[in-house]
């Protein structure tokens, strides 16, 4: 499969993702936000069909219209007016709203579309690659850069803020990097799935993880995986990208809750 | 950054608040809290002891009055390092966090958030880890560990900022006599030999309260200002709801 050069393209931008998006997500996961990245999502749809309607690179407008829901959300929820959970139905439900209106006026309910829903092995350009690599190397090197900083915020919000860190610029990255995320992962996953590959691999492992650092390797290990034999399956199989790498990732949740309950049962029985 | 001697730790004047749309919790509050004090606040529930604290370190923004820090606005840049323990403080996370990791979060407020730990904030970490009791914790994953013990990672976590004010609010609920007895040493120390200035917020002191060497009574006001001595005998009644 790897001597077409859809697959090798595919599978170039799904190392980048794989890594990537769990990587955003476990700090989502970790601040109890684990549907930002769906909401997010939804917000590029309107993206991908203002992109449509103005005849401009969907790939572009989705990132954009992301980005402001990301900062749309921070500032609704760090406002205090209003909860997390209802600043992203807000936002969530006028990104798709939006998105259905934008997409008709465009009359584009079409297999194109399709492909940023569900994601498509097949969309994936050079120019999609050069995209990737560079956006997501600058929000990979983001993470490590700001680990310390993100992870202290994550622990304990109102004491990085007594002791004086930037929590409201660190809490703005965090909502930047998922609107990256879900830009740059879409054509392969799917504006739809694309939250699912930020949070499965966290929840996975968690249930086998010794501490918070071990968490997010293995949660990078895990997207990985998913997207490579998800990608290959989805080859061999003729199954949609997104839909396979998400039940792959459904998959290894539920071996690892199994493997992290046997250890319980081990450590119960051993004591 | 070396702060005036004279400099007063905390200082509000003339401080209301209440929270939106709600009736006042503090009115007129004036208070001024000198550097190496320990102070103790106390007073019944919704009394607006823990309002009192969150508006001193700048959590909460003063419906009118004024809030000093060190004689700068909370949060100003250059104010000297704050440690803070907040009320029932747990870690909402499903993920196993190291002790470590919980009191290396503590060095943001010496190093900032950019890049990793260097030696000397990994020998803090362990120094505080070691004067919280959790030496031979300090890997255990902390929902392995029994309340008393994760609370005494939080207090390293403050302690690990090395700060010149310490704030604990309710800090010893749910926590057993014995752990009562090995913070107020621990807090003691820190005043005796550090010159920690402490902010301690609980309706029961237990084994704290021969260490506090100055207490606040808070119920919408300050009811009582004075050395926990003079207080009248009813209030060391713990069935009284003062």
């Amino acid at each position: 499969m790897l001597e077409l050069e859809f697959m090798r393209l595919a599978f170039a931008v799904g190392i980048v993702v794989g890594v990537l998006a769990p990587t955003v997500g476990f700090f989502l996961v970790e601040r109890r936000q684990s549907l930002v990245g769906d909401g997010l999502g939804h917000v590029a749809f309107a993206g991908v069909a203002a992109g449509y309607l103005l005849g401009i690179s969907p790939v572009l407008t989705a990132l954009c219209f992301a980005v402001v829901g990301a900062f749309a959300i921070e500032w609704l929820r760090s406002r205090g007016g209003t909860s997390g959970d209802q600043a992203l139905a807000l936002v969530f439900y006028t990104g798709i709203a939006l998105g259905i209106v934008l997409i008709s006026s465009a009359n584009r309910f079409d297999v194109g579309l399709f492909q940023f829903l569900f994601g498509s092995i097949l969309t994936v350009t050079p120019g999609d690659l050069w995209v990737v690599l560079v956006l997501g190397g600058l929000a990979l090197a983001a993470v490590a850069l700001l680990y310390r900083g993100l992870v202290a915020v994550v622990l304990d919000e109102e004491g990085s803020r007594v002791a004086g860190a930037p929590v409201a610029l660190l809490n703005t990255v965090v909502a930047v990097l998922a609107a990256l995320t879900v830009g740059i992962s879409m054509r392969i996953v799917g504006i739809l799935l694309i939250a699912a590959l930020m949070v499965l691999p966290v929840i996975a492992a968690q249930r086998v993880a010794w501490s918070l650092r071990s968490t997010l390797a293995l949660s990078a290990a895990i997207g990985l995986l998913a997207v490579l034999v998800g990608l290959s399956v989805s080859y061999y199989a003729d199954f949609p990208p997104g839909g396979t790498i998400v039940l792959v990732a459904a998959g290894v949740v539920v071996l690892a809750t199994a493997a992290g309950a046997a250890r319980g049962i081990g450590k119960h029985s051993g004591a | 950054m070396p702060v005036a001697p004279d400099l007063p730790a905390v200082e509000l004047d003339g401080v209301s608040f209440a929270y939106r749309g709600g009736p006042p919790v503090l009115d007129e509050v004036t208070l001024r809290v000198e550097q190496g004090a320990f102070l103790g606040i106390a007073g019944p529930n919704g009394g607006g002891k823990t309002t009192l604290l969150r508006l001193a370190l700048g959590l909460e923004r003063p419906t009118t009055g004024r809030v000093r820090l060190f004689g700068a606005p909370p949060g100003a840049r250059g104010l000297p390092r704050i440690g803070y323990v907040s009320q029932r403080a747990q870690l909402a996370s499903a993920t196993p966090v190291t002790v470590r990791e919980v009191v290396g979060a503590g060095r943001l407020a010496v190093r900032g958030p950019f890049g990793p730990l260097r030696a000397d904030d990994r020998a803090a970490v362990a120094r505080a880890i070691e004067r919280a009791g959790l030496a031979d914790r300090s890997d255990a994953p902390l929902r392995t560990l029994s309340g008393g013990m994760q609370q005494r990672a939080f207090i390293a976590r403050a302690l690990a900022a090395e700060p010149t004010l310490l704030a604990l609010d309710e800090p010893t609920t749910g926590v057993d006599a014995e752990s009562q007895e090995s913070l107020a040493a621990l807090l003691a120390g820190l005043r005796d030999e550090l010159g920690v200035t402490i902010l301690y917020v609980s309706h029961e002191f237990g084994a704290v309260e021969h260490v506090v060497s100055r207490l606040v009574l808070v119920r919408g006001g300050i009811v009582f200002d004075g050395d926990p001595h003079d207080l009248p005998a009813l209030w060391h009644d713990p069935s009284h709801a003062h």
